[in-house]
This record gives C-alpha cells, sequence and structure tokens, in this order.
C-alpha cells in the first residue's frame, strides 16, 4: 500500500464521471480536499453535491474516473490502462477513515443511544467493549446527552438525534467527516445546538471536513474554502469571505440572493 | 345433547392425542417454516445469480405446487425411490416447505422495506455485510414482518388438517371419528372450537411477540403495559398501538 504521506490531499477526484441512467450528474469531475481542509460545497438543488458526499462514502460508484483517499484508490483503480474494481476488503479498509452525518440521523432504533455509540468501534475496529463505553460517554459529554445514554433513538428530539449521530460518526475517529445538510430536517430553533457541536469539532479537531449546508453563517466559520457547484460543475472557488461578499459569478451570485433572500 | 357429551367424555383421550398431533406438526412445521423461510429470503438477495436462481426456483417450486401434492410425494412416492420417511416427519418436512416459501417472501420483503438510510449508515461505520443483517437490518425487519409471518402461521395451523392422508391421527382425523358417536353438528362444533383456541393462542403469542419487537425498537409499550386484548394489528406497524 502507497504510504500515507502528508502531502497527499484527504480527498481528490480524478476525471470523476457519474450517471444515472442517461442523467449524467458529474462529468469530469476533478478536485481535491488537503488533509486538514474544511471545505463547503454550495449550489443550487440537483447540481450534485449530495452525490459527491455519497460516491466518497462509497453509497454510490462513480462510472468513470478515480477518487482517492490519502493517495489510496477508493473503489477503483487503474491497471494497465483499465479501470479496475477494488476487493470490498480493501474499501472498506479504506472505508473506516471515512465518517458521515445524514440528513435524517439514520441513528440504529433498535439499539440504545449507548449501543448505537458502541456498535462499530466494539464490532468494526475489534475495541473494547469497555474501552468504547468510556469513549462513547466522553462523546456523549461533549455533545450534551449525557443523560441519554440509555435512551432509544426514537425517545430524543430531532436535535438531540442529530448530536448522537455527530457523536456515532466521531467515535470511529474519522480522518475525514461529510455533513449533508445536517441541520436541514431540524426545526428553525434546533438547528443552532448541532452546528454549535460542530464548529466544537471543526476547532478541536483536525478531521478534514467536507460540507453541504444551507447555512451560510456556519460555512463562514468553519470553512476555509468553498466551492461552488452548478450542474455538477464547479462554478467558482475562493475563501468563504470572498465567495460570500464578493463573488465572481454572475451564477454564484444568484444562487447567493436566492438563497440568503429566503432566509 | 347430553349423549354427545357422554360420546365427548368417552372420546376425550382420542381427541386429546388428535389435538397434541395437531399441536406438534404445527410447531415443529412453524419452526422449519421459519428457518427456510429466512434462509431462503436471504439467499433471494444475494448479488450472485446462482445464488438467487437457486432460492427463486425452491421458492416457486413449494409455492407453485400443492400441500398435498408435496405430502403424497414425501410419503408415498419416495419411499418407491427407497426413502422411508415417518409420517410426523413428512407432515412437518412438507408444512415446512410449503410455508417456508411464502414465509421467504415475507422475510426478502420486510428486509427491503428497511429504509435504505439504515443501510447507509451501516456502510458509513464501515461494519460487514453479515455485521449489517444480524445485528442492524434484521432485528427491524424482523418487526415488520411478524405480522405477516403471524397470517401465515394461521394458515399453517389449518393446513395440518390434510395430514390424515397420510395416516396421522390428528385433530380433523378425531373428528371425524367422534362423528360416528355423536352427531356431525356436534363433532365439527368441537372441532371448530379447538381449532379456534390454538389459533387465538397462537395469534396471542405472536402479538406479544410483535408487541416486544416494536418496544425494542422505542416504538410502543412494553410487552407488560401491552397485556390486555387486542386485535391483530396491520403490517404497516402504524394502527394498534400509539
Ligand atoms: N438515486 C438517484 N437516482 C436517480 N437520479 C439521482 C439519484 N440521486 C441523485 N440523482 C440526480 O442527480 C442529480 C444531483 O443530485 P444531488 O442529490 O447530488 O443534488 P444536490 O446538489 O445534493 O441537490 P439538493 O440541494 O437538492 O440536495 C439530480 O439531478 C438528481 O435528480
Ligand atoms: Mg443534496
Amino acid at each position: 500500500m502507497p504510504s500515507q504521506t502528508d502531502t497527499e490531499p484527504a480527498i481528490r477526484f480524478d476525471n470523476v464521471e457519474k450517471r444515472f441512467g442517461d442523467n449524467v450528474v458529474l462529468h469530469d469531475l476533478n478536485f481535491s480536499v488537503a488533509k486538514g481542509d474544511r471545505v463547503t460545497l454550495i449550489g443550487p438543488s440537483g447540481s450534485g453535491k449530495t452525490t459527491i458526499l455519497r460516491l466518497v462514502m462509497t453509497l454510490e460508484e462513480a462510472n468513470g474516473g478515480y477518487i482517492y483517499v490519502d493517495g489510496e484508490p477508493l473503489t477503483h483503480e487503474e491497471r494497465g490502462g483499465k479501470r479496475v474494481e477494488l476487493k470490498e476488503k480493501h474499501k472498506n479498509e479504506v472505508r473506516k477513515r471515512i465518517g458521515m452525518v445524514f440528513q435524517q440521523f439514520n441513528l440504529f432504533p433498535n439499539m440504545t443511544v449507548m449501543e448505537n455509540l458502541i456498535e462499530a468501534p466494539v464490532h468494526v475496529l475489534k475495541m473494547s467493549k469497555a474501552d468504547a463505553i468510556e469513549k462513547a460517554k466522553g462523546l456523549l459529554e461533549k455533545v450534551g446527552l449525557s443523560d441519554k445514554a440509555d435512551a432509544h433513538p426514537l425517545e430524543l428530539s430531532g436535535g438531540q438525534q442529530q448530536r448522537v449521530a455527530v457523536a456515532r460518526a466521531l467515535a470511529m475517529d474519522p480522518e475525514i467527516l461529510l455533513l449533508d445538510e445536517v441541520t436541514s430536517a431540524l426545526d428553525p430553533e434546533i438547528v443552532g445546538e448541532v452546528l454549535n457541536i460542530l464548529r466544537d469539532v471543526a476547532n478541536e479537531t483536525d478531521i478534514t471536513m467536507l460540507i453541504v449546508t444551507h447555512e451560510m453563517q456556519f460555512a463562514r466559520d468553519v470553512s476555509n474554502r468553498v466551492l461552488m457547484f452548478d450542474g455538477g460543475k464547479i462554478v467558482e472557488e475562493s475563501d468563504p469571505e470572498t465567495m460570500f461578499t464578493s463573488p465572481k459569478e454572475q451564477r454564484t451570485r444568484d444562487f447567493l440572493s436566492a438563497v440568503l433572500g429566503n432566509n | 345433547m347430553g349423549d354427545n357429551f357422554d360420546a365427548l367424555i368417552g372420546a376425550l383421550p382420542m381427541v386429546g392425542e388428535g389435538v397434541w398431533i395437531t399441536v406438534q406438526l404445527t410447531i415443529g412445521g412453524a419452526l422449519l417454516a421459519l428457518v427456510i423461510a429466512v434462509a431462503l429470503g436471504l439467499l433471494a438477495r444475494f448479488k450472485n445469480v446462482v445464488l438467487r436462481g437457486i432460492a427463486r426456483v425452491i421458492i416457486e417450486f413449494f409455492r407453485g405446487t400443492s400441500l398435498v401434492v408435496q405430502l403424497f410425494w414425501f410419503f408415498f412416492v419416495m419411499p418407491q425411490l427407497g426413502i422411508e420417511l415417518p409420517a410426523m416427519f413428512v407432515g412437518i418436512l412438507a408444512l415446512g416447505l410449503n410455508y417456508g416459501a411464502y414465509g421467504a417472501e415475507v422475510v426478502r420483503g420486510s428486509i427491503n422495506n428497511v429504509p435504505s438510510g439504515q443501510w447507509e449508515a451501516t456502510t458509513a461505520l464501515s461494519m460487514s455485510s453479515t455485521q449489517r443483517m444480524w445485528r442492524i437490518i434484521f432485528p427491524q425487519a424482523w418487526a415488520l414482518m411478524i405480522p405477516s409471518l403471524t397470517n401465515l402461521l394461521i394458515q399453517l395451523l389449518k393446513g395440518t388438517a390434510i395430514v390424515s392422508f397420510i395416516t396421522l391421527t390428528d385433530l380433523t382425523y378425531a373428528t371425524d371419528k367422534l362423528r360416528n358417536s355423536t352427531d356431525t353438528f356436534f363433532a365439527y362444533g368441537v372441532s371448530l372450537l379447538i381449532y379456534f383456541l390454538i389459533a387465538y393462542v397462537l395469534t396471542l403469542i405472536m402479538n406479544a411477540l410483535e408487541v416486544q419487537a416494536k418496544h425494542k425498537l422505542g416504538r410502543g409499550e412494553s410487552l407488560r403495559e401491552a397485556l390486555s386484548f387486542r386485535t391483530p394489528r396491520s403490517a404497516d406497524g402504524k394502527a394498534g398501538i400509539s
């Protein structure tokens, strides 16, 4: 296996193509995310933001091109000029470095909060149960839900469920964290409680983050780069300050005024 | 009428034995059917075309041929091929295969009905496909499949009535005998009542299982709270408990 040097980007898309039937969603997409970067993807509905995150999480499979994580191919690699699919075992090894928080939380309803948090550390990372519980307790404290360890997910509010989901992803010690509109399913008054926790995560760790959000203030606070997508292509790319105050492209201006106007 | 009851009391040991055979067939058949249903239901979801194909052929074959024919085949044809099987074994085998094939579709459907977000969360946590199925997906699918499995179980109970064809002296056989010493109305009345009682007990047990399964998913009351008379609930998991 290639060494994971710090010079390799955390994520690299190399001519990635993604189609759903005849619908070409991403065409020859190239971009990379450096280690420790916090990159926010913005763009109109259907521009392919979720698809990009799902490709990195291997929830979707690209139709062409290559995705590299720490310089290692994720699902396919080039061998003798051919695009070859990698073994499930390899995919799963690389996948362990990536965590994702979903819009709909997706906690396991057949388990308590604590069981949700220790399930993968114990059964995937083979951590001892005692260590996993110890760690989970720390994470629950961090997300302010120490008293909910024995609760069932469906007994929690949406905001609480999402905080548990963030803790569950962090329990795996991911190098990369993918956040897809993690507050869109929440009532406006509890969006803040989730975003504040994510701000803390951003401040206190060096986890690489790939974020899709409509919360522009949050994007400004945590990200160091913003990519504006339209039709599966990067329209504009800059630091958040420039993107949100003086975007160069008309399409970005239109999009931002529509989003901010709705707020 | 008094004669009827005297005759019934005289026939009690026979009726009791009939009930016992029917219960054995039902429980044995149901357990075998459950194992077969889960095995075939999982196999039918495999990506591998061969494995999936095998499952489909078995499912369609046992769903598509009648229970009576299967029973006859195992009991009367197999011996001609040199395979002699005890009647009770054949009864359980035929019931298990037949209802297992129906159950396989229930299992497969319920697994497919576990929300895609649950599958995706297991991928995001790098779980293996075995861990995913047994620790996350199946426990949730289980709660979904119980109402349909209850229906199949009651059908299986009724299906046991044909085993007197293969020399088993089950409840239906005992009823027939009872008819000799009582009037037909009475004998079938008793039979109806006993089948109903067995079905009712089975339904209660299945309902308890369902309440427990749902409670485990954080939906609805615990079994203790739920111990009251209730009608079977629909498969969508919404009706019934609130
Ligand atoms: N499973 C799927 N099957 C078919 N088409 C899909 C599927 N998932 C996404 N698409 C299509 O891919 C395109 C990009 O979708 P994607 O969800 O990535 O957009 P998005 O930028 O996340 O949009 P939104 O802001 O609405 O979440 C859309 O045209 C969508 O219809
Ligand atoms: Mg999206």
